[in-house]
């Protein structure tokens, strides 16, 4: 039997990358994976005879550049490659193109207010100040504000200085960005309906909320502080579908001689002595290390694996009462050519870009009200990719797949449990959606999965099928994620830690939660660092 | 009423390929190389690069200067050229090469195709008509002709050219061992195809009949729609083949035959090229020279290195220490790698320093104003982009 240092339960891009740093560090580490496969949210599989589905996350921004470089990623397959533009889908015939040519981008705008062009630049400015921000704060562990110890004092005076450098005026501006909502902020902004449904679509992806809701500006800035080679803000697509990150950073973890198990589902985190000992496997097995780390979300960490009586007074219920609610919906579709769309230029570029059905800001909140009534949205928006546009090894030359983010899709209906006939006609209205745009667009298609909130929970245990393992409302952020006194990795059970997508800085696929809670708990075992420090464009 | 252009004169040439290229230069992103009209990039620079790396792209190589030498002793005058011999290319093979003067000091690299043993042609940058005759003189059978014009080249690269090239009918064409030349029929004619480029991945060039390549242009563009074709300019070009750390003229060497101050030239030795220079053959020109500088070691070296943070060093001076008291280099080319995901650079370091610390000052602007930094180098003995499709034969459809 190995004696392990440390077992990390789930192989989600993040318990990779945390395995993947104390690998590094010397120590001996196993994941352990209930699924047969790796990579949890951020995963590659051919359901379909060559056609490769990101079955979950479909394009990437906030893998952190440095941790790609120091995990030397590229020499594990990894390639991050960029798509061209967007169209932005008006409920009628406007057609709002987002061109990755600022001259071009320019001139759209213009097409539709001359006012919102030149506002963009101001928007522009900004949101990259405010993200520039966030971006410092990424790659740090969040200072516990009620802590004296000096490593904590000197964190918030780092922060306070980062603050401070904004200058009065633009800090009143930032702390009420964030209780805004996206559309109530974008109202300073813009006048034309759809550039504002437009910009403001980033605001409700994977979140709860509506485009109304306060907080949805934060979420907004979310989606835009990640960056491809230092262009911010910007998107790209991993070369093979996201598991190819997933797999790189596993290539990374056997490189330094970490081991990773798949088919071994947790069912129990082991407690001894309010410290935590190991684990006992679904099949009963029982592992024992000196940590156990949990890329678990935290509900299903605390809820699930562990003994409510194992915890402190109070954790089992924060961990219940965590904000985890599941809104959106997921429609891999593999199609036997490339779909033509009304209303666009067979321009080779960007009618080949990604697709956002965006409506109008009244569509989007519309398709909330389904949601908060406990049915998916009759009229829902779609954020899709067509990644076999722009990477060759996805689909069968000539073929295609388009991935559909559709919001919204409640965990629970109102009408009883979700079974196989609703999720079916769930994606049925999906594919309704997009024929509205794409008329013969339901003869093109091959082969679908679906995946509700249910399924999504199911397949890969993010709990309610919420995409960033808790949602990012400012009660959930930072220091207070996932909850207040937990934000610097460590769990109330000694020996204990979490690194995935519910601890600071939350969900998408950036690697950063994983290697944060390496670097605390190599600084707990008394071991050289080997979490590098972010890497920016001198912001 | 004929109007005759008062400019005619001095606009650039168009390529066989224009009329194509022209409807996919977007941008009207123009540049010149050899008197031609040449893309800088068509669409996005970044995007082009990535063509290369992710899908496939054609690269229009008409403006390179290509010479079919002919004749009994067309070898022995090439062998007594260039550093390599010549002897040992093989039948439809392709070989890389320099030429030097005799102070050993180079004065271009290019490529030789042997297509018979008394045919070979010889492609380079810049026009060197006039090294080539004087080259010839002493032999009796050669004859040099510069068919640049005659023949129309395309270079498609990247990780589906193959599966290209293949569904355009080229069979046979996976079986294509890197530097191997193909031949295929094509309209009538012959479509000569060898597994070359400029950019360390994947890749070929296609050489056709002036006339044919529109026809040809157009299968290849057609075969491509599926593989993710796109044309790239030099732009595209100089950032793959800096990743496959590949030399450029005026930036890593400056041409022999036009450097006024001493020594501002360089030594293939210098340029790390000492495997092309083959002193077991006979008499070359340069061979003394380089002998001398092989036993005494260059004074530089053409250096690979990866730089801390993601600020290009282009234009960096190289220190040996972080105070940067002592010079002892500088920075020919440089960038952010998006595949590598590496600041990567060639150097030319002083190759006394070469063991020691290496310390680059960067220099950048944001916002109109000036910052610098001293970031570490560190030395590669590899190219920083090499994957293994670029040498697997049959290589794999993407
Ligand atoms: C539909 C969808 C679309 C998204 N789109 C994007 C996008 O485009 N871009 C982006 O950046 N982000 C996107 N996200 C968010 C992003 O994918 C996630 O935030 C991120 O992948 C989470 O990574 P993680 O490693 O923290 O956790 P997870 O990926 O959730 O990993 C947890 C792992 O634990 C395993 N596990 C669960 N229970 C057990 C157990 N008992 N025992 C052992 N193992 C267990 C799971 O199978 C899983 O492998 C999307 C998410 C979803 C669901």
């Amino acid at each position: 039997m190995s004696n392990y240092d440390a077992i990390i339960i789930g192989a989600g891009h993040n318990g990779l990358t945390n395995a993947a740093y104390l690998a590094k560090a010397g120590l001996n580490v196993v994941v352990v994976e209930k699924n047969e496969y790796i990579g949890g949210a951020a995963v590659t599989r051919e359901l379909q005879e060559g056609w490769k589905y990101s079955n979950c996350s479909y394009v990437c921004s906030m893998m952190r550049q440095a941790i790609h470089r120091d995990l030397d990623l590229a020499k594990h397959g990894l390639i991050l490659v960029p798509y061209l533009g967007n169209i932005n889908f008006g409920d009628g015939d406007e057609r709002l193109l987002s061109y990755h040519n600022e001259e071009a981008a320019h001139l759209e705008l213009k097409r539709h207010s001359p006012h919102d062009a030149d506002a963009m630049h101001r928007f522009q400015t900004d949101l990259t100040r405010y993200s520039q921000l966030i971006r410092k704060t990424l790659m740090r562990t969040p200072p516990d504000p009620t802590s004296f110890r000096p490593r904590d004092i000197m964190e918030l005076l780092y922060l306070a200085k980062q603050f401070w450098k904004l200058g009065e005026k633009e800090l009143y501006e930032y702390v009420r960005f964030f209780t805004m909502s996206a559309a109530e902020y974008l109202e300073d902004y813009f006048e034309n309906d759809l550039i504002k449904a437009a910009m403001a679509s980033p605001g409700i992806i994977g979140t709860a909320l509506g485009v109304y809701s306060p907080g949805s500006s934060y979420i907004l800035l979310h989606h835009v502080m990640g960056d491809v080679d230092g262009s911010i803000g910007a998107w790209g697509l991993a070369r093979g579908g996201m598991g190819a990150i997933s797999n790189a950073i596993a290539g990374a973890v056997n490189e330094f001689g970490g081991e990773i198990r798949t088919n071994s589902g947790v069912q129990k985190i082991l407690v001894e002595n309010r410290k935590a000992v190991g684990v006992v496997l679904e099949n009963g097995d029982e592992i024992r290390a000196r940590i156990v780390v949990s890329n678990l979300d935290a509900k299903r960490t605390f809820t699930r694996i562990m003994d409510k009586n194992d915890l402190p007074d109070g954790i089992y219920d924060k961990a219940k009462n965590f904000k985890i609610r599941g809104s959106s919906g997921k429609v891999n579709i593999a199609l036997s050519g490339m779909p033509k769309f009304t209303g666009v230029p067979e321009n080779r570029y960007v009618a080949r870009g990604g697709q956002v059905f965006t409506g109008s800001l009244e569509t989007m909140e519309r398709a909330y009200d389904c949601w908060k009534h406990g049915r998916w949205s009759d009229d829902p928006f779609i954020e899709s990719v067509i990644p076999s546009a722009w990477d060759p090894t996805v689909a069968p030359p000539g073929q295609h797949w388009m991935s559909n983010f559709v919001q919204y899709c409640p965990a629970e209906l109102s009408d009883g449990p979700w079974t196989p006939e609703k999720r079916d006609q769930f994606g049925e209205s999906v594919i309704k959606k997009i024929e509205g745009y794409s008329p013969g667009f339901r003869d093109l298609i091959v082969h679908m999965e679906v995946r509700t909130p249910y399924e999504i929970e199911k397949e890969i245990g993010l709990t309610e099928g919420n995409i960033f393992q808790g949602e990012l409302t400012i009660d959930q952020l930072f220091f207070n994620r996932p909850f207040p006194g937990y934000g610097q990795y460590r769990m109330p059970v000694k020996n204990m830690y979490m690194c995935g997508s519910s601890t600071h800085p939350g969900g998408g696929v950036s690697s950063v939660c994983g290697a944060n809670a390496a670097r605390e708990i190599l600084m707990d075992l008394r071991r050289t660092n080997t979490v590098p420090e972010d890497d920016f464009y001198d912001e | 009423m004929t109007t005759t252009d008062p400019y005619a004169g001095e606009r650039l040439k168009r390529t066989a390929f224009y009329a194509r290229a022209k409807e996919l230069n977007i941008r009207d992103a123009w540049a010149a190389w050899n008197g031609y009209k040449f893309a800088e990039y068509y669409y996005d620079a970044e995007y082009e690069y990535f063509c290369v790396r992710n899908t496939c792209a054609t690269y229009d190589i008409c403006p390179m200067q290509k010479y079919e030498i002919k004749g009994r002793d067309a070898e022995a005058m090439l062998n007594r050229m260039v550093t390599r011999d010549v002897k040992k290319i093989g039948l439809n093979r392709v070989a890389y090469c320099v030429w030097c003067t005799d102070e050993g000091r180079m004065i271009d690299d290019g490529t030789i195709f042997k297509l018979a043993d008394d045919r070979f042609m010889l492609t380079c940058g810049s026009p060197c008509t006039a090294w080539l005759e004087m080259s010839v003189f002493g032999f009796d059978d050669v004859t040099v002709t510069d068919v640049t014009d005659d023949i129309a080249a395309l270079s498609l690269q990247g990780p589906t050219s193959c599966a290209t090239l293949k569904k355009m009918g080229l069979q046979g064409i996976d079986t294509a061992k890197p530097f191997d030349i193909l031949y295929f029929p094509f309209q009538g004619d012959t479509l000569m195809v060898s597994r070359t480029g400029f950019t360390g991945d994947l890749g070929y060039e296609l050489w056709i009949k002036k006339d044919l390549a529109i026809e040809m242009w157009d299968e290849l563009y057609a075969a491509g729609d599926d593989y993710g074709i796109q044309p790239f300019g030099e732009a595209a070009t100089n950032m793959a083949r800096l990743e496959a750390a590949f030399i450029m003229p005026a930036m890593e060497f400056n041409e022999a035959l036009r450097t006024v101050n001493f020594e501002h030239d360089q030594t293939p030795f210098e340029l790390s090229l000492g495997w092309l220079v083959d002193f077991k053959k006979p008499h070359f020109s340069g061979r003394s020279a380089l002998l001398k500088e092989k036993q005494r070691g260059p004074k530089y070296t053409l250096t690979k290195l990866d730089i801390e943070g993601n600020r290009p060093a282009a234009g960096s001076y190289i220190y040996s220490s972080k105070l940067c008291t002592k010079e002892i280099g500088y920075v020919t080319s440089a960038m952010w790698s998006p595949s590598v995901k590496a600041n990567i650079a060639l150097a030319m370091i002083k190759t006394d320093y070469l063991e020691g610390n290496l310390w680059a000052e960067i220099y950048y602007e944001k916002e109109l104003r000036q910052y610098s930094r001293v970031a570490r180098c560190t030395r590669k003995t590899k190219p920083f982009w090499a994957p293994a499709r670029a040498r697997a034969t049959p290589p794999p459809d993407h």
